[in-house]
């Protein structure tokens, strides 16, 4: 049975990786799962120099999800490569690094730095962080910035790059095009949702940035229909993300289009869930007669 | 720290809307030290996924066992689950508290509503017997009162309106404490559990009586583990500040590392 899947250069013992920002970076739930089963570890997002993150509350439960805007704290490239990176270069697992920037250069940059630093497995391009006042999203929903920033990156290094593309689109198709024809090697698909919660008690946000993130269960069946319009548009790999908590759910994303996906929300109250997608999808496989996971992919049946 | 499937071996209300949860865990017990918590998953939840954070309160060799409020959706479906029933448990967790060395230092406990529970384990493990300071808005919101009697400590009282104990808040009778002391000030060490406008006076008692403290922080947590970045408070760094999770690096602070907020 092969559950092996390339993204570009990149190749994943299997298609389940953690998405960005719900992994750390790899150590923290070393302590409790074996990462060397992932097929890929996803680190938090990078930018050059370190970054303070928003103010609390961060974080807020709703129903079947939860609201973030944490901000992109991180400790800068400096401060991962000392920081974080032994670790994660002695892996027999790649790492897929999360970057991003307040402009196409810091992007370039980023992305030159960790092309020099060796041993990393792909860079994942973040267009499309909500919570960033300045960068960030505004770079994911616009066909000439997104392709200026891939290209930007293209040429900056020679690295698989997997551009994260925004939910918060009218139609994913043209942007996924931009990302492709600029040199992206895989497209991630989804971010989170745009959205808020207030406390009626006392009529204020339950974040403090007033506005965050969704993710988690609540959003799966909008991430599916996603990957399905941008399996569409572009030839190259998706890795599709957006609620999932056990192997039927990654298996829907891939039989929307998704080569790959990655565990999100889940890991922060079931830190199991990707080791268990895992053994579901293979258990899927053997119930179904498959041989190969890629089998699985684009098998959905629009039709009648 | 360990993930396991846990049964739970007792469940009684302890008043009102309070409740003493113990739950076998003979792997995780040995492992606790005072001041830590466990990251509870409440199988039952349908649609509410998150972990809930609870102080550790005692702890027996096979058990240990947590003192909580029903105060939201979390804690009333935890309120529900009878004896036998399941829970998965990430426990134990964070940086606790230092507990006093022989001939050490006198421990002062300082603790507000349910912040009581997180005490227990350090009154009980200090060499030197000390005095525990408790507060809450009515009688019952004092809790454990006896099972520190029974270990032989002193409590006590501070209620709002004055039902039982004195009355205002737990500052008050810790303050006199200091001021009124029959030892040496210099020996007695302050440790605290409460919400943070409690943390945030004893903090500022520490500091005008130039007493060590260590306080346990109380922010919005979400993963338990340290990935998530969502309980972070201020903590002085040489530079000036950074964010630092209450989940890993405490809950447990030194009070002179916390850059207090402006109330929120």
């Amino acid at each position: 049975m092969n559950l092996s899947v390339s993204i570009g250069k990149l190749r994943m013992q299997n298609p389940v990786t953690v998405a960005s920002g719900t992994f750390g970076y790899g150590a923290e739930y070393a302590r409790l799962i074996d990462v060397n089963q992932l097929g890929a570890v996803t680190v938090k997002g990078i930018r050059l120099n370190p970054v303070p993150g928003n103010p609390t509350p961060r974080t807020a439960e709703v129903s079947s999800g939860m609201l973030n805007a944490i901000g992109l704290q991180g400790p800068g490239v400096d401060g991962f490569i000392k920081k974080y990176w032994p670790f994660l270069r002695e892996l027999k697992v790649p790492t897929i690094i999360n970057i991003w920037g307040t402009t196409v250069e810091e992007y370039a940059e980023v992305a030159r730095r960790f092309d020099a630093l060796g041993g990393v497995g792909a860079l994942e391009l973040n267009v499309s962080c909500p919570n960033i006042k300045e960068g960030g999203a505004q770079f994911g929903t616009d066909c000439k910035l997104l392709a200026q920033v891939v290209a930007a990156c293209r040429q900056a290094t020679t690295l698989p790059l997997i551009t994260k593309m925004s939910p918060n689109v009218p139609n994913i198709a043209p942007l996924a095009k931009a990302a492709e024809e600029a040199g992206s090697d895989a497209l991630a698909v989804t971010n989170s949702f745009p959205a808020m919660a207030i406390d009626i008690h006392t009529r204020k946000p339950k974040l403090a940035n007033v506005t965050g993130g969704l993710t988690g269960p609540a959003i799966k069946p909008i991430a599916v229909k996603l990957v399905w319009e941008a399996s569409k548009a572009v030839k190259i790999p998706i890795i599709g993300m957006g609620g999932i908590q056990c192997a039927d759910d990654a298996i829907e994303f891939l039989m929307a289009g998704a080569t790959a996906v990655a565990v999100g929300t889940a890991n922060f109250y079931e830190p199991q869930t990707a080791l268990h997608v895992i053994a579901g999808i293979r258990d899927f496989m053997a119930r179904k007669n498959l041989t190969d996971v890629k089998e699985i992919t684009g098998s959905f049946l629009p039709g009648k | 720290m360990l993930e396991q499937t846990v049964t739970i071996a007792a469940h009684e209300r302890d008043a009102e809307a309070y409740f003493r949860l113990v739950l076998h865990a003979p792997a995780i017990a040995p492992l606790i030290q005072p001041g830590q918590f466990a990251h509870v998953r409440i199988l039952p939840m349908k649609d509410a996924l998150l972990r809930r954070p609870f102080s550790i309160f005692q702890v027996g060799r096979d058990t240990f066992s947590i003192l909580y409020k029903n105060v939201g959706k979390g804690t009333d479906a935890l309120s529900r689950m009878r004896v036998g029933e399941e829970l998965s448990v990430i426990a134990p967790l964070g940086h606790g508290f230092t507990v006093p060395k022989p001939g050490g230092e006198t421990p002062l406990l300082v603790a507000g509503g349910y912040g009581m529970a997180a005490m227990f384990l350090l009154a009980q493990r200090s060499p030197q017997k000390g005095i525990v300071f408790v507060g809450g808005r009515r009688r019952v919101d004092i809790l454990c009162e006896q099972d520190f009697a029974a270990i032989g400590w002193e409590v006590r009282v501070a209620t709002e309106d004055g039902s039982h104990g004195e009355k205002g808040f737990v500052t008050v009778p810790l303050i006199a404490e200091i001021r009124n002391s029959k030892f040496e000030i210099r020996n007695y060490k302050l440790f605290a559990c409460g919400p943070t406008p409690m943390l945030k006076a004893v903090g500022k008692i520490a500091e005008d009586f130039n007493l060590p403290a260590e306080l346990s922080m109380d922010e919005h947590m979400c993963c338990g583990v340290g990935t998530c970045l969502a309980c972070v408070i201020k903590v002085k760094t040489g530079e000036g500040w950074e964010y630092q999770r209450t989940c890993t690096e405490g809950p447990v602070y030194d009070s002179r590392q916390i850059l207090w907020e402006e109330a929120k």
